[in-house]
């Protein structure tokens, strides 16, 4: 999620290093095919006699979109008509480099790389072409999946592709590429390519995996987390319908690998879960059973009254400035825990046949996952072999394998196959947390309100030296660099449960923060929330750089905030109790702004009217459906989140089970979310993520707008908004 | 217990306890994974599937409860000419992300539309707002009911 560089010689290093690599990848693929079968011409397009191209995508499909995104990027350089094309998953292999879904770094990193895989085949194509015709290659071109002289003669990829696979892969620096401009396929509306076999219920995801001699396991863990099985009754688990086996899985003590509990294999979910709930388990909670939210709550609020033990950044005088400032104004900003809660609950089918472990896994990382499994179960890593699956969703969640481990471990154990199914109890209650985050906030602005000081006391979880993971702050996060006395310090409380990337990380709780507290400076400042967000970012200006990550370009955040304004029709007059909010936020290498109109009603219920985006992920968008589709879900993801999403710890254990008290967003309160994207000259990157930080400060910037009361704190306690507490 | 069961127009042979919910005899006994499992409790609508015609929960319905009724899953939803245009309109407008929830949210739209051909958005809504869907694809669902049902977004 962070530490990478963008420069691709690296990535295609990395890839060498792991025996394989781009390059590697396209080298001569003639000894890997089977007569008879389609030729694969590298190691991601595979072509057959009639024609038919199939195009392997590498990282795993959480529904970013991605199956579908990146072999467009190959079809549009092969020049190869859509509708002939098959894609399939290609497996986990060296050969393909980084396969995860993580960090929205696909497109960032591959945009390129999976144009010179379609170029480099073509040209393996013409150069078939061309000895069979002997002609120059330079005479040649291509359409339609064919190769074309200048005579009018052609050849489809079908009748070339034998003599195309003995030919030596082209030089990959040599490659050149379509000018943008030329693309047909790349920048238009393809929907998925699974879609078909979503609407009509084919087996597909994770769960829908089926093994011959198959039998479902349900894995029982502590409440909380670090705790473990004390004592347990077996026998009349074992004797109930359906149950094969039952047994205690001692664990390794780590929360992010193989957590204590008891397994449970039966003939079908419902028989192995029904046995679960007759289980009766002596639990030794371990020390997380002291930790509590409202502990951590109370812990921090004292520490907001400290200065920070850990410096992070600093920039000229803050007390100074904070002392000779006209005004300052002070805030203390909170968000809560939460829970990825992806739709299909985590599952991973195992089996183990000779010491050799196969798995079918649906994870966002799963050479991660395949090493985390030879590892415990001290296998070498080759011989743990993983199919990707489709996932039901991943939010960050499939990151942590644990389920993999569980499910191999469980089938080991039992002497057979199992599907490992956990419940949605067990997603919620055993999350990976987004970690929760307060800010104690205080900035001086001068006489004419501009903004000159600025100190953030962060309290987060870690153990004093390095944050849990997940849960620090970067050096330069905005408004770093735009404010002359300027300091982040940050405060660290132990934390037992284990946190994790949740879409968009740490952007995810900044981007409330940061904004919220810029919009407090404005009202301070008597000035409108756009106007002085205008101002703060000044004369585009570009800070810091991509390699070394820490890149802000005002101008592409001054672009898009003023799109987001000019789509919402910023600045138009509206009644009391509605208001329009605007809030922008970078990371991920996007820049996206947005506005949202909201009304507040005299109980304090909240109606989200319509929100409008804008971003900027560079000059190129891969594929518009899914594209609009990422941001249009990142956006009702983060509304949900701000309106109504917590996770409490209380002795230890998550308070919240089911969608009962974790209330997803549903249909009615999701409003029309109009995107636009403004397309500035620089390199394609990704979309996963960065759409989702801006809108609940936005969401907080219109209430503000609307009722005059300022929302510091996440979910967003709507009792709170009754109208005798609206302000002028 | 061996039993019958009638799902998309074929009588099938079931073996499965009384109690069983319906969504694990499909998933699990009958091997019809397109009904999907989320929540286990009726709150999430992803095992939705239609009794003689009605949408409701298979994690909330069991073997014994179904009888000898009619049930449709999303395995026979493209048997009608309203299944077909839903599924049409749900692939056009690219609905699905990650596409979990969305049999179950076909499956109520269908039941929407059979009692409701030209749905409002306040009939949208109502009949939609037990089925969630975890990646936000609301917008698209609505649109795709309009679109299948022929009424102007």
């Amino acid at each position: 999620m962070s530490g990478v560089s963008l420069d691709r010689r690296q990535v295609l290093f990395a890839g060498a290093a792991a025996g394989g690599g781009l390059w590697l990848g396209m080298g001569p693929a003639l000894a890997l095919n089977t007569p008879g079968e389609p030729v694969g011409l590298n190691a991601w397009v595979s072509i057959g006699r009639d024609g038919m191209v199939t195009i392997f995508s590498q990282n795993p499909e959480i529904g970013q979109g991605i199956k579908t995104s990146l072999p467009m990027l190959v079809a549009e350089e092969l020049d190869m008509p859509w509708d002939k094309v098959v894609v399939k998953q290609a497996a986990l292999a060296a050969v393909y480099g980084r396969q995860v879904a993580g960090g929205s770094m696909a497109t960032t990193w591959l945009y390129e790389p999976m144009r010179k895989v379609g170029a480099g085949a073509r040209l393996m194509l013409m150069g078939a072409a061309a000895a069979r015709w002997n002609v120059p290659l330079a005479s040649l071109s291509t359409k339609d999946g064919k190769v074309w002289d200048k005579t009018g003669r052609s050849l489809g990829y079908g009748e070339l592709v034998d003599e195309a696979a003995a030919l030596p892969a082209p030089d990959a620096a040599k490659i050149s590429l379509k000018a943008p401009e030329d693309f047909t396929l790349v920048g238009t509306f393809v929907p998925g390519v699974d879609n078909e076999a979503v609407v009509t219920g084919t087996p597909l995801f994770g769960i829908d995996a089926d093994v011959p001699g198959m039998k479902v396991a349900v894995f029982q863990k502590c409440p909380t987390f670090g705790g473990k099985v004390s004592k347990v009754e077996l026998a009349a688990v074992k004797a109930m319908p359906g149950v094969r086996a039952a047994f205690v899985v001692a664990g390794n003590g780590d929360d992010y690998e193989l957590a204590s509990g008891v397994a449970i294999v039966a003939d079908t979910y419902w028989h192995a879960n029904r046995a679960r709930e007759a289980l009766q388990v002596d639990w030794d909670l371990g020390a997380a059973a002291s930790q509590s939210s409202a502990g951590f709550a109370r812990e921090a609020a004292r520490l907001g009254k400290t200065r920070g033990d850990k410096l992070i950044w600093q920039d000229g005088d803050v007390d100074k400035a904070l002392a000779g400032a006209s005004k300052t104004i002070k805030a203390s900003y909170h968000y809560p825990f939460l829970a990825h809660s992806p739709m299909e609950t985590l599952s991973c089918t195992a089996e183990v046949v000779n010491g050799k472990v196969e798995l079918w896994a649906p994870t966002q990382t799963p050479d991660a996952g395949r090493l985390l499994v030879a590892k415990l179960m001290n296998v070498p890593p080759e011989d743990v072999t993983v199919h990707i699956l489709r996932c039901g969703g991943g939010f960050g969640r499939r990151l942590y394998n644990e389920f993999m481990i569980e499910a191999a471990w469980i089938a080991r154990e039992a002497g057979m196959p199992v599907k490992l199914v956990w419940s949605r109890e067990d997603d919620i209650g055993r999350s990976v947390l987004r970690a929760a985050g307060w800010h104690h906030l205080e900035a001086g602005l001068d006489k004419d309100g501009k903004m000159i000081a600025w100190r953030n006391h962060f309290v987060s979880f870690g153990d004093g030296k390095e944050f849990s993971k997940a849960a620090g702050i970067d050096e330069k996060q905005f408004p770093a660099r735009f404010v002359p006395n300027f300091r982040t310090e940050a405060s660290m409380m132990p934390l037992a449960a284990p946190t994790g990337y949740y879409r968009a990380p740490s952007s995810n709780g900044f981007g409330f923060v940061m904004q919220g507290f810029i919009d407090e400076a404005a009202a301070a400042a008597g000035q409108d929330p756009l106007a002085y967000r205008q101002a703060l970012l000044g004369d585009r200006q570009v800070f810091g750089s991509v390699k070394t990550y820490d890149i802000f370009d005002a101008g592409r955040a001054l672009d898009v905030l003023n799109k987001a304004a000019k789509m919402a029709d910023y600045g138009r007059k509206l009644p009391r109790g509605e208001g329009l909010g605007i809030a922008f936020h970078y990371s991920h290498f996007g820049y996206f702004a947005t506005a949202l109109e909201a009304s507040v009603a005299a109980d304090g219920a909240i109606t989200v009217k319509k929100i409008w985006v804008a971003g900027d992920i560079g000059r190129q968008i891969v594929n518009m459906a899914a594209a609009i589709n990422q941001v249009q879900g990142s956006v009702v993801d983060a509304l949900g989140g701000a309106l109504g999403l917590e996770i409490t710890l209380v002795n230890g254990a998550i308070e919240q089970r089911n969608f009962d008290t974790y209330p997803l967003i549903r249909m009615p309160e999701a409003p029309p979310v109009e995107v636009a994207f403004v397309l500035s000259d620089n390199q394609p990157t990704g979309l996963g993520e960065p759409a989702y930080p801006a809108v609940p400060a936005a969401l907080a910037s219109a209430v503000f707008a609307a009722t005059g009361v300022r929302l510091r704190s996440l979910p967003i306690d709507q009792k709170a908004l009754v109208k005798k507490s609206w302000r002028a | 217990m061996a039993t019958t069961i009638n799902i998309n127009g074929k009588a099938l042979a079931l073996e499965a306890e009384a109690e069983m919910p319906l969504l694990w005899a499909l998933r699990d006994v009958l091997g019809l994974v397109g009904t999907k499992f989320g929540c286990g409790a009726g709150l999430c609508g992803a095992c939705t599937v239609h009794v003689d015609g009605v949408a409701v929960r298979s994690c909330q319905t069991s073997v014994g409860d179904v009888g000898a009724s009619k049930i449709t899953t999303i395995e026979g939803l493209s048997a009608s000419d309203m299944g077909r245009r839903l599924q049409a309109a749900w692939i056009a407008l690219d609905v699905p992300q990650c596409g979990y929830c969305q049999p179950g949210q076909l499956m109520s739209a269908a039941a929407l539309l059979a009692r409701t051909p030209k749905p409002e958005d306040a009939d949208i809504e109502a009949a939609m707002a037990g089925n969630i869907c975890r990646c936000g694809t609301y917008n698209r669902i609505r649109a795709a009911i309009k679109q299948a049902s022929g009424v102007s977004a």
